[in-house]
Parts: C-alpha cells; structure tokens; sequence
C-alpha cells in the first residue's frame, strides 16, 4: 500500500513538472498583467484580444498549418511511392534505399538544414516559400517510409497477385488491393509528417524566407532574441489555445477509438 | 523484350532513388566539398586545423559535451523509475498515464521551451531562483523537460515487452526483488537505454533553441556554433562551418553504425504517437 502511495506520488511530481510552465501560461493568458509574476486584479480576455488582432502572428499561425498539411500530403506521396518500390527491390538494392532514408532521421537537425541551405546557395536557387516546402519534405518523408514499410511486411503477398491472376493491371492491382492494404500505415505516416513540421525550428530558420514566419521562427524570435518583445503576452495566449486544441483533439480520438471498439464488440 | 516497360511495383523505387540522390546524398556531397576547399574553390585542411586551433572552439565542444551528459543522465535516472513504474501498472491506468506523459509533446517545441522560461522567470520573481545568474542550470533544465518524454517512451516500450515468466522464474531461483531488477530487468532493458540515449544525446549538443532561449546567450552548444558560422556569412564561414558540420557527421554516423541503429526503425522521434 504505502509503494502504491509512493510510486503514484512520484508519477504524479514528474507530471507536475512536465505540465507547471504550460499551466502557468494557461493560467496568466487569462490575466490583464503582461508580465508573469505580477498580478492584475482583472481577468479577461484581453491577452486573446492582442493575439487575435496581432496580424503578423495571424500570419505565422496560417503560413504553420498550411506549411504542415501541404509538406505532410507530399511527403505522404513520396514516401508511400518510395516504402513500395524499395520493398519490391532486389534485398541488397532494399538495404541501400533503407539506409539513405534513415540518414536524415538519424543526422543532426542542423547538418540538414545547413545541407539545404548550401543546394540553395549553389543552385542560385533563393530561398522561397518552395525551398521551405522542400525541406519539410525532406525532414518528414523518411518518417512516412518507416510507418509504410511495416504494414507492406505484414501483407499477405498472394492479394497482389490473385488481383494480378483476376485480370487487374499492375497499376490497377496496386491502387485497388495494395494502397487499401497499407492505407493505416500511410494514415499514421500523415499524421506523423504533420506533427513533426508543426515543431520545426531549425530546418525552417534555414531555408525560409525571410518575409515568412511560422509560429516556431516567431516565437524564437520573440523569446530568444528579444526578451522585451511585445508580443509575447500574445504567445501565452497561443500557447493555451494550442494546447486546448491538443486535449481536445486527444479526447477526441480516444473516444472514437473506445466507441469504435465497442461497436466491433456489439456486432460479434 | 518489348519496347515499353511493364510497369512493376519496383519501378516506384526509380523516381525515389533520384529524389534521395538529389536531396539527401547530394546536400551531404556540397556538405563534404565545402569542408575541403576555400572561398575561392581551393582544396585545403585550414577549415579544420582553424577549428581546432581556436580555444573558444574547444571550449563550446567542452559545454557541449558537459551539457549533453548532464542532461542524459538526468533524463534517464527520471525516466527509468517512471517507465518501470508504469509497465507494471493496470492495462487502463497505463495507457492514462503514458497519455498524459506524451501530451506535452504535442505543443510547439519553441513555444514549450518558451514556457519554461517564463516559469523561471515566475519563480526568480519569487525570490525562489536566479534566471540571470543561473543561465546553465536554466538550459539543463530546459533540456530534460522538453525530453524527457523521449527517454521515457523506449524505455517503457522495452519494459512491457518483457517477458513476466522469466521475472518470476528469477523470483522462483531464490533471487530478492533487488537482485532481479538489477540482474533480470535492467540488463534485459538495455536496448531502450541506449536508444533513449541516441535520442537524446544528439539534440542536446545540437539543438540550440533551449540554450538560447534559457542560456541568456551565454550557452554555445555544437550546433549554435555551426548556426553562427552560416550567419556571419564572410567568405570562409561557410567552409568553416562546413567542416564543423563534417565533424558532427562523423560523430553522429559512427556512433550510429556502432549501436546498429541503421538496421532498426528509428520512428520514436515523432513519439510512436500514431
């Protein structure tokens, strides 16, 4: 019992840690004070206020989703494409693409972007809304090979065939058996691209340019460079709301798995 | 053979190969020619006997490596009592916890970091800390709170896989419950070890948002190093920097190939969330 009372006690001070700073923002977001640490005696949403007429952050927030979801589609296309052609290789050609894929999972953030940077320099390329795309690309598509290539393990390699067998062109076979088969692996590859160029700062910080922000350029430009950047009132505020849209978003995806599992219960 | 190509599944391998060769291997290729040469295009080793010959260089290498293993060790000795803890907890409790522990993982990784400042700069208020002067404690704890989340999830993946027979044949031989863990389970956890270790070790000497965000830019890691170089932009910077990155590299990939993390799946960086 007193274990028990100990190991919960424990789990519950790491939590604590992990959870003070976001809270506190939560908490002061709500607050008149632009300072943390000081009081005001009024609570409002003014600090929403700042955050909602703050154009360039507007700006930053917009330019980070769409960044996220166009970045994550192609590097969904790419690393699909690339997961079935390398496991439909011969092994040692397979060992070869499954390494190169791995580099830019296993390097140095830094090493990647300064890379970029330098193709860019040296193709005379400058650094457009293109160049940033690409390097999300680049920094997402392997993660998208890793969640694909399981799935195509597990397939059974006779659907292929049978579709072959019943008279479907490779294309046809592939869209129609293949791509359905795979399609949790893609699904999670997605969501996987999408969460890690939300969080990119430094592969971003190299190949924008410099007329776009996202919100993580924006923050560290504000809290890192410049301490007494008015808008950081403003990013406690986007702060809390991000991490409301995250416990939603949890909640959600919970209960429709539970329910989803209940249903499948059901209809045994 | 027929003029056009029957379309194979492998064929999806060719335009792949060519994005690999012109977006990973090629920027790699500049990475290495840059290293090696001057401003002018000249072939030379100045780069790296520069970089080695400078103190200040030395020293951030000297940080660096200090902050890297300080925020490591703390990480794990943090993170194995929380992953052992809840590998044996209840099925539904588990998952709640391993939910709420992999939650802040999900808010921007800057605006996290940010975060913390604005904590410490809450509790220096209180009189209770000194952000000014405590800039490396600020950047060590910056490091292990943005991941720890990282350390704990390999561990806990390898600890639930963990077969209960040999524990409780370890139980059955006579040994005590310290004995076990120390001769049974932690052995037999060391593969999540290291990989929390790989996990770690290489952010911290490169990613160079917590140290500047916490460090009062007193704090120079490997990577800030590298940033500076590509920022002053006089004309051997970039080959400097080019060399330090070369360094890193060779670094990064020996370590990898000596714990064979080629071979395994590397998906824990986005957290195994999806």
């Amino acid at each position: 019992m007193v274990k028990k009372i100990l190991r919960s006690t424990y789990l519950w001070l790491i939590l604590i840690f992990l959870y003070a700073p976001v809270v506190l923002l939560v908490v002061y977001s709500f607050n008149a004070s632009t300072e943390i640490g000081s009081w005001s005696k009024e609570w409002n949403f003014s600090l929403y206020k700042m955050l909602f007429t703050d154009s360039k952050i507007l700006n930053a927030i917009k330019n980070t989703v769409l960044l996220a979801l166009s970045s994550a589609a192609i590097s969904t296309i790419l690393g699909t494409v690339g997961a079935i052609g390398m496991f439909y290789s011969k092994p040692r050609t397979f060992r070869i693409f499954n390494t190169v894929t791995q580099i830019p999972i296993v390097n140095a953030e830094i090493v990647t972007a300064i890379s970029l940077a330098l193709v860019c320099s040296m193709l005379l390329f400058p650094r457009t809304y293109g160049s940033l795309l690409l390097a999300h690309v680049v920094l997402t598509f392997p993660f998208v090979v890793t969640s694909v290539l399981p799935k195509l393990k597990q397939m059974d390699p006779n659907l292929y065939e049978a579709g072959l067998d019943l008279g479907a062109s490779p294309m046809k076979a592939l869209f129609t058996v293949t791509i359905p088969e795979i399609m949790p692996g893609i699904a999670s590859g997605f969501m996987l691209a999408i969460t890690l160029s939300l969080d990119d700062y430094i592969i971003t910080n190299f190949t924008k340019p410099s007329t776009i922000d996202t919100i993580s350029t924006y923050a560290y430009n504000a809290y890192a460079k410049n301490s007494a950047n008015t808008s950081i009132p403003a990013l406690r505020a986007l702060s809390a709301i991000i991490f409301a849209v995250i416990i939603i978003s949890v909640v959600a995806v919970n209960l429709s798995a539970n329910r989803t599992v209940k249903e499948r219960e059901a209809s045994k | 053979m027929g003029v056009a190509l029957r379309f194979s599944r492998k064929h999806l391998g060719i335009p792949y190969a060519l994005f690999l060769a012109v977006f990973v291997l090629f920027p790699l290729v500049l990475i290495v020619i840059y290293a090696f040469t001057d401003a002018n295009g000249v072939p030379t080793f100045n780069n790296f006997t520069d970089f080695f010959s400078r103190s200040s260089n030395l020293y951030v290498l000297l940080i660096s490596f200090v902050l890297a293993v300080l925020t490591t060790a703390i990480c794990l000795l943090i993170a194995y009592p929380v992953a052992y803890i809840l590998a044996r907890s209840g099925a539904k409790k588990r998952s709640v916890y391993l939910l709420l522990f992999i939650l802040p993982m999900w808010i921007n990784f800057v605006l996290r970091t940010a975060a913390m400042k604005e904590l410490l700069f809450a509790l220096d208020g209180l009189g209770v800390y000194n952000v000014t002067d405590w800039y490396f404690v600020n950047t060590v704890i910056g490091m292990v709170y943005d991941y720890l989340p990282f350390t704990i999830l390999p561990i806990y993946t390898v600890l639930i896989k963990i077969d209960k027979n040999v524990i409780e044949a370890s139980n059955d031989l006579g040994a005590n419950s310290a004995q076990t863990f120390l001769r049974t389970t932690l052995p037999l956890s060391m593969p999540g070890i290291v990989s929390a270790i790989t996990m770690v070790l290489l952010p911290t000497t490169t990613s160079y948002v917590i140290s500047d965000t916490l460090g009062n830019s007193k704090v120079t890691i490997i990577g800030k190093l590298i940033e500076n170089q590509f920022n002053i932009g006089t004309a051997d910077s970039w080959h400097t920097g080019s060399a330090i990155s070369l360094i890193l590299l060779f670094f990064i990939f020996g370590t990898m190939l000596l714990s064979g993390k080629f071979t395994e799946n590397t998906n824990t960086r986005g957290g195994g969330l999806w």
